[in-house]
C-alpha cells in the first residue's frame, strides 16, 4: 500500500496578535510551518502504516525553504519526501497547484491513496483536493472524520457533512481530505529525526514532470486576486459593566432590550 | 445564451435555505447583466412543485435532473452532470453554497472545464467596464477580504458563504421554464457509494446552518457548567458553539467547535460566554451579524469584537438571562 500525503507550507499563525485597531494580525516571527489541518493527513496515513503496512510518502509545493515541512513530516514517521520546486510555479491557484500535484502522484504511481488536510489555513479554499482527485479521474471522499476499515482495495469510513456522519465506502486509489476528528497527530521521533536529516529530498521541476507550460503559475491560473483589502472587524462595543445585584440586573435587562431591537429574542427563533 | 446559473441543493425536506440564498445573489447579477437566471436540482426525485419554488424565488429557467441513482450526493455523478450541462449550455457565471457538497462537486468540475473556481465568497458583483465577475472572500483566517477574478475562463465559478446573505420573498406570479434532463447511465460511478448517515444523539452538529449560536470556552471551568451554555442557547432556539479550549477538555465534541481549525460560520448573533477571542478563534465568526461577549476580562479581545459585551460573572450572568427572558415571554 501506497499513500502520498500533500502537504503546505503555511505562515505561523499561533505566535500573531490581533492588532486592535486595525483588526489586522501582526506576526511577531516569520515561521513556517505545516499546514496545521495537514498534521491529521500525516496521522491518518501514519495510523494506517501502523495498522496494515504502507509505505507514506509527502509532497509539498513550494518555495526551497519548504523543504523544512517535509523533513518535519519524515521526523513524524514518512518514508519519503519529493519537492516540487520551480520558479514557474509561482503564483499558482488552486487550478495549477492541483495540476502539478497530480503529475507529481503520478510520477510516484502506483499510488493507492492520496490524503490531505481538509484545507489550508492561509489560502483557505479546501479546493486543491478534489481538484487532485478531478485530474487524476479519481473518486474523492472529502472531509473523512474516520476510517474503519481498509481491505481489499475497500476503504470504509465515515464523513462529516451538515447533516452528520455519513458512512461511506470507496474503492481505492482514492482521493480523501480528512477532518480534526480522525485523531490527534504524533509527535516527531529521534529516530525520525535523524532519518529525516540524512535523507537527501529530491526536487523535482517542471521539465522532470513534463508539465503543460500553459498551465502553470500564475499565467496557468484561471483566477487572479485582483484586490485585498483587511475587512473591519471592530465594531463599538457597548460594553455594561455587570456585577453586584442591580447592575447585574439592569445590564442584563440593557443586553434584551438590545436583542430585542434586532428581532433577536423571538421565541422559537428568529425565523418565526 | 451565456446565463447565470445556481446549484441548488437538497436534503430530506425538499429545497436548502442555501438555494434560494444563491437565487437572490444570482438574480442581482443576472438582472445587472441583462441574462437570465437558471437553477440546476439535481437529486434522486424531486417534487416537481419545488422546482417552482425555485422559479418563485427568482428564477428563470430550472434544470431538472433526477434519478434514483442520484438519490446522494456523489461527487462524479454530479460533476459529470454539470459539466454536461455547461458544454450544451454555456453559462457565464455558476454559484454553489460553500457547504460540503458545494465545496466537494464544484472543485471536481473546475477542473473538468478548465476554469477558475473562487471559494466561501461572501461578496459578489459585476465589473462595470468588463462584465467580469467581482468575488470577494475572507482569506487567511479572515485577517484579509480578497477580491478575485476569472477573466478569461467560462463560467466563473464560485462557492458562496451560506448565511451571507437572505432570500428574496417568494413571488408565486413569476413565470418560468422547466427544463428536464436524463442522466446517462455513463455518467454513474460506482467507486465511491454512501452506505447510511448516523446523526449523533441530542448532539446536533450543524452549527453552520443555525441563526443563534451560543458558544463557551475555558471560562465555564467544567464539563457539569455547559448545561447553562445549552440552556440558553435551547431559550434562544440556537445552537452551542465551543472554543477550542473548550473542545480539548471533552466539554463539547468537535463538530462544536467554532475558528480556524473548527466551523466558520455567519449565525445572525454570536453569543460568546467565558471565550477570550484569540485570532483563532474570532476567524470563525468575523461575519456574524451581531456578537455579544460575555466575559469577565473588559480586556479580553472578543470584548473589542463584539457589538455588546456584559462585563462580570458568566454564573451570575446567564443564570440572569435565562429568568429575565422568561419573565419576559411570561408578560408579553
Ligand atoms: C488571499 C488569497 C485568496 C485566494 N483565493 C483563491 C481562490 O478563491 N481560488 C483559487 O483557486 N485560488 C485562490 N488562491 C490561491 C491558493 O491559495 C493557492 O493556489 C494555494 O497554493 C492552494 O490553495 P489553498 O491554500 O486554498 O489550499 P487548500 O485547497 O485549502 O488545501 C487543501 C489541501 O491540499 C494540499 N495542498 C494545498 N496546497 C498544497 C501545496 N502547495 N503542496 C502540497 N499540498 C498542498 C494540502 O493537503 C491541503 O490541506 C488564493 C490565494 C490568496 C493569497
Ligand atoms: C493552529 C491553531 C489553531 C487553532 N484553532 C482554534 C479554533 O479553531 N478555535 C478556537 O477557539 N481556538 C483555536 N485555537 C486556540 C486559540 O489560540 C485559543 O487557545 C483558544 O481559542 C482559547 O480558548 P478560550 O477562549 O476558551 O480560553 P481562554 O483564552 O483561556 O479564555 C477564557 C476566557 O474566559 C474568561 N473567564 C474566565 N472565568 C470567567 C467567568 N467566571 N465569567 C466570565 N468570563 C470568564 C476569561 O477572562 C477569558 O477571557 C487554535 C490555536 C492554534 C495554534
Amino acid at each position: 500500500m501506497h499513500i502520498v500525503v500533500p502537504i503546505k507550507q503555511v505562515p505561523e499563525t499561533s505566535d500573531v496578535h490581533m492588532d486592535a485597531l486595525t483588526g489586522t494580525m501582526i506576526r511577531s516571527g516569520n515561521t513556517a510551518i505545516i499546514n496545521p489541518l495537514d498534521l491529521y493527513a500525516i496521522e491518518s496515513a501514519l495510523k494506517l502504516k501502523d495498522r496494515i503496512g504502507a509505505t507514506v510518502s509527502v509532497l509539498t509545493m513550494g518555495p526551497t525553504s519548504a523543504v523544512k515541512v517535509l523533513k518535519e513530516a519524515m521526523a513524524m514517521g514518512c518514508d519519503a519526501a519529493v519537492h516540487l520546486s520551480d520558479r514557474k510555479f509561482a503564483g499558482a491557484d488552486t487550478w495549477s497547484t492541483s495540476y502539478v500535484l497530480s503529475l507529481a502522484i503520478r510520477n510516484l504511481s502506483p499510488v493507492d491513496l492520496i490524503m490531505t488536510g481538509e484545507r489550508a489555513t492561509d489560502g483557505d479554499t479546501g479546493q486543491v483536493t478534489p481538484e487532485v482527485a478531478s485530474w487524476l479521474d479519481l473518486p474523492l471522499v472529502s472531509f473523512l472524520s474516520s476510517i474503519s476499515t481498509v481491505q481489499d482495495g475497500i476503504l470504509e469510513g465515515e464523513r462529516l457533512i451538515e447533516e452528520g456522519y455519513q458512512k461511506i465506502r470507496c474503492l481505492l486509489p482514492a482521493v480523501v481530505s480528512v477532518v480534526k476528528e480522525v485523531g490527534e497527530p504524533r509527535l516527531p521521533t529521534l529516530r525520525g529525526k535523524k532519518r529525516a536529516m540524512t535523507y537527501d529530498i529530491p526536487v523535482w521541476t517542471a521539465d522532470e514532470l513534463k508539465a503543460e507550460e500553459s498551465f502553470l503559475g500564475l499565467k496557468g491560473s484561471p483566477t487572479r486576486v485582483v484586490r485585498i483589502g483587511t475587512p473591519s472587524v471592530i465594531r463599538d462595543a457597548t460594553v455594561v459593566q455587570a456585577s453586584g445585584e442591580y447592575s447585574l440586573k439592569s445590564a442584563v435587562s440593557q443586553l434584551l432590550d438590545f436583542l430585542d431591537e434586532k428581532g433577536l429574542l423571538t421565541e422559537g427563533g428568529t425565523h418565526a | 445564451m451565456h446565463d447565470v446559473w445556481i446549484l441548488a441543493e437538497t436534503g430530506h425536506n425538499g429545497l436548502k435555505d442555501i438555494s434560494f440564498e444563491l437565487l437572490a445573489r444570482g438574480r442581482a447579477l443576472a438582472d445587472t447583466l441583462g441574462v437570465k437566471l437558471a437553477a440546476v436540482v439535481i437529486g434522486g426525485g424531486l417534487e416537481s412543485s419545488e422546482a417552482w419554488r425555485l422559479i418563485a424565488h427568482g428564477s428563470d429557467i430550472v434544470y431538472v435532473v433526477q434519478d434514483s441513482r442520484l438519490e446522494h450526493v456523489t461527487c462524479i455523478p454530479y460533476s459529470r452532470v454539470i459539466e454536461h450541462l455547461i458544454r450544451k449550455h454555456s453559462p457565464q457565471i455558476l454559484l454553489a453554497g460553500a457547504t460540503t457538497t458545494g465545496r466537494t462537486i464544484l472543485p471536481y468540475v473546475a477542473v473538468k472545464v478548465h476554469s477558475g473556481l473562487t471559494a466561501d465568497c461572501t461578496d459578489l458583483a459585476i465589473e462595470a467596464d468588463t462584465g467580469n465577475l467581482l468575488q470577494t472572500r475572507p482569506a487567511i483566517g479572515g485577517n484579509i477580504m480578497a477580491t478575485i477574478k476569472t477573466p478569461d475562463h467560462r463560467p466563473q465559478m464560485a462557492t458562496v458563504r451560506p448565511r451571507s446573505c437572505r432570500p428574496l420573498k417568494a413571488d408565486p406570479s413569476r413565470s418560468g421554464q422547466v427544463v428536464s434532463e436524463l442522466f446517462e447511465t455513463a455518467w454513474d460511478d460506482d467507486r465511491f457509494s454512501v452506505e447510511d448517515i448516523r446523526v449523533p444523539e441530542g448532539d446536533r452538529v450543524s452549527i453552520e446552518e443555525a441563526d443563534i449560536v451560543v458558544s463557551g470556552g475555558r471560562g465555564l471551568k467544567k464539563k457539569e457548567n455547559v448545561v447553562l451554555l445549552d440552556r440558553l442557547a435551547h431559550l434562544l432556539s440556537g445552537e452551542t458553539g465551543a472554543s477550542r479550549e473548550a473542545v480539548d477538555r471533552g466539554w463539547k465534541s468537535y463538530p462544536h467547535q467554532v475558528g480556524l481549525s473548527g466551523k466558520t460560520i455567519s449565525p445572525k448573533l454570536y453569543i460568546g460566554v467565558g471565550i477570550s477571542g484569540a485570532v483563532q478563534h474570532l476567524a470563525g465568526i468575523k461575519t456574524a451579524e451581531c456578537i455579544v461577549a460575555i466575559n469577565s476580562d473588559e480586556e479580553a479581545n472578543l470584548v473589542a469584537m463584539a457589538d455588546f459585551a456584559l462585563i462580570g460573572d458568566l454564573f451570575e450572568i446567564l443564570p440572569e438571562i435565562q429568568r429575565q427572558i422568561e419573565e419576559r415571554r411570561r408578560s408579553s
